[in-house]
């Protein structure tokens, strides 16, 4: 290997770019673990149906990407809060272990029911935007937007939850949920409200890996499980925590990959982890209580 | 302003408040005294509908409130200081502040309540930029007060101020609520501490094991034989 591997450089910047990715995703999970103490296994689940949301628009009905895209956002948040009303609610006092199967069940339903509606097969839209070479580095276009568009939907949430009083709202509840109705928050509204947010974002997240990836049924198990992780790594419920762990786990994935072989990131990267759990089983960045 | 009448209140099968009728009218600081385990902060968590009074009526200004949900009691002019002042530790002063201005009337004068809140406790404006669960235990109480006034309250409910607090510092609460009375403010305060409230408040009702034992003004309660042998030790 020489000293200065362009690849090596080209693995660094694609891990970035699958970073800021990742961290879209891990933010709408941890800001909804943040507000309800729920955990939504079926969360990449979500993102799944926005994919096939947005494919069923483009592909078969013939609508505009952006129509599309704006269809698939819209749907997913809805799903988002009707996951909440009708899946979580009924469970919110409920043990944490069956909030998580009734959450897991989701997964398997809507996995299920994608595959009656489209089939096992991998479907795409069929748009491949090609790449740009910068100072000898090749880069993905499709990537280069996937990060630019998630790290700015991430600045908006950030805007939104510092800046309004239902965002300050939505930080306070998680820090004491039981004085919130003598502020005059209704805590319900606020579940529902983040709940469809948590969608939204999953929506975004189905704009950006269609444009990357093929759909299929199971494409939810290539992100939910490293999506829960990475929550985990950067201690649940903590939005920072969760960004700043995105990032750790796309270099070991690109950069671990690019060194040994491709498969070989996500054995180091869940190794981390695994790892990282015995070390520090708060996460990097335990939530302060 | 408020009319509790014969009000029963309690948790699952636990009743914890028997037949409590009480008024504060406008202007008046009340207080709430006896021991611990009362049943007062039942009482100001039935006034502000955290819990359900199982019999009689509350009504403020008139208006029986009994099923309104507790989110909105706010917006009927009630706000109320928890117990152990309950400030969002990781919020800052002034988010704390803005969450106390969340309803949609108080979030039209939020600029002039934050002002008002910062002229009455300067040291929270200088505080402002700070996490509020990194202030001492007195700085907290103002904070927390002046949260509950930014929604312009007609009735201020304050549970236990000066609980938890060093001896230096009750002194300085109880300062803060009589300059909080002068301000105009209605209080309905709810303390152990008898001596020091009766000194701040008008009226006063006594609660012993969810019922109101006795009542009167502050003077007639403090020189009352019952309570002077059974609380003041003299």
């Amino acid at each position: 290997m020489e000293l200065f591997d362009i690849f090596l450089l080209e693995a660094v910047i694609n891990g970035l770019l699958l970073g800021g990715l990742l961290a879209l995703l891990a933010l709408g999970l941890n800001l909804i673990f943040g507000v309800i103490d729920v955990v939504w296994i079926s969360y990449a689940e979500l993102m799944m149906v926005g994919m096939y949301a947005i494919f069923w628009m483009y592909t078969e009905q013939g609508a505009s990407l952006p129509l599309a895209f704006a269809f698939g956002i819209a749907l997913v948040a809805i799903l988002g809060a009707a996951m909440h009303q009708f899946i979580v609610r009924p469970v919110l006092s409920a043990e944490p272990i069956n909030q998580l199967l009734v959450t897991g069940g989701v997964l398997f339903f809507l996995q299920a029911a994608a595959t009656v509606a489209f089939g096992v097969e991998f479907r795409n839209i069929g748009i491949r935007l090609g790449g740009v070479s910068v100072a000898d580095v090749n880069l993905s276009i499709a990537r280069l937007i996937a990060f630019t568009v998630a790290l700015a939907a991430i600045v908006a949430t950030y805007l939104f939850l510092n800046r309004t009083y239902t965002g300050t709202a939505i930080r306070a509840i998680s820090q004491d949920r039981a004085i919130m109705p003598l502020m005059g928050v209704n805590a319900g509204k606020v579940y529902l409200l983040t709940s469809a947010m948590g969608g939204a974002l999953a929506g975004i997240a189905a704009c950006l890996l269609v444009l990357q990836y093929d759909v299929h049924p199971a494409i939810g198990l290539s992100f939910g499980p490293i999506t829960f992780l990475i929550c985990v790594l950067g201690g649940l419920g903590n939005l920072v925590g969760g960004f700043i762990a995105a990032f750790i786990f796309a270099q070991f994935i690109s950069v671990g990959g690019y060194i040994f072989k491709i498969e070989w990131g996500y054995v180091m990267a869940f190794g981390f982890f695994i790892v990282m759990m015995f070390i520090k089983p708060e996460g990097l960045f335990a939530k302060r209580r | 302003m408020l009319e509790l009448r014969n009000v029963g209140a309690g948790y699952g099968g636990f009743q914890a408040l028997f037949d409590v009728s009480l008024s504060v009218k406008a202007g008046e600081a009340v207080a709430v005294i006896g021991p611990n385990g009362a049943g007062k902060t039942t009482l100001l968590r039935a006034i502000s509908r955290l819990i359900d009074a199982s019999s009689g009526d509350l009504s403020m200004e008139g208006q029986r409130y009994n099923d309104a949900p507790a989110h909105e009691v706010v917006a009927l002019g009630i706000a109320q200081v928890p117990e152990g002042r309950r400030l969002f530790p990781r919020l800052t002063v002034e988010e704390n502040l803005k969450m106390g201005a969340f309803t949609p009337a108080a979030r039209v004068a939020y600029r002039d309540r934050l002002e008002f809140v910062y002229s009455l406790f300067p040291r929270m404006r200088e505080r402002r930029a700070q996490l509020a669960g990194t202030m001492s235990g007195g700085e907290q109480q103002m904070c927390a007060i002046g949260r509950a006034l930014m929604s312009q309250p007609k009735l201020l409910l304050l549970d236990e101020p000066s609980a938890g607090l060093a001896p230096v510092i009750v002194q300085s609460i109880f300062e803060l609520v009589r300059r909080i009375r002068s301000e105009g403010y209605t209080v309905l305060i709810v303390e152990q501490n008898i001596q020091q409230v009766l000194k701040v408040v008008d009226r006063g009702y006594l609660l012993e094991t969810g019922r109101i034992r006795a009542s009167g003004s502050a003077q007639e309660l403090f020189a009352s034989e019952d309570l002077r042998k059974a609380y003041l030790g003299v």
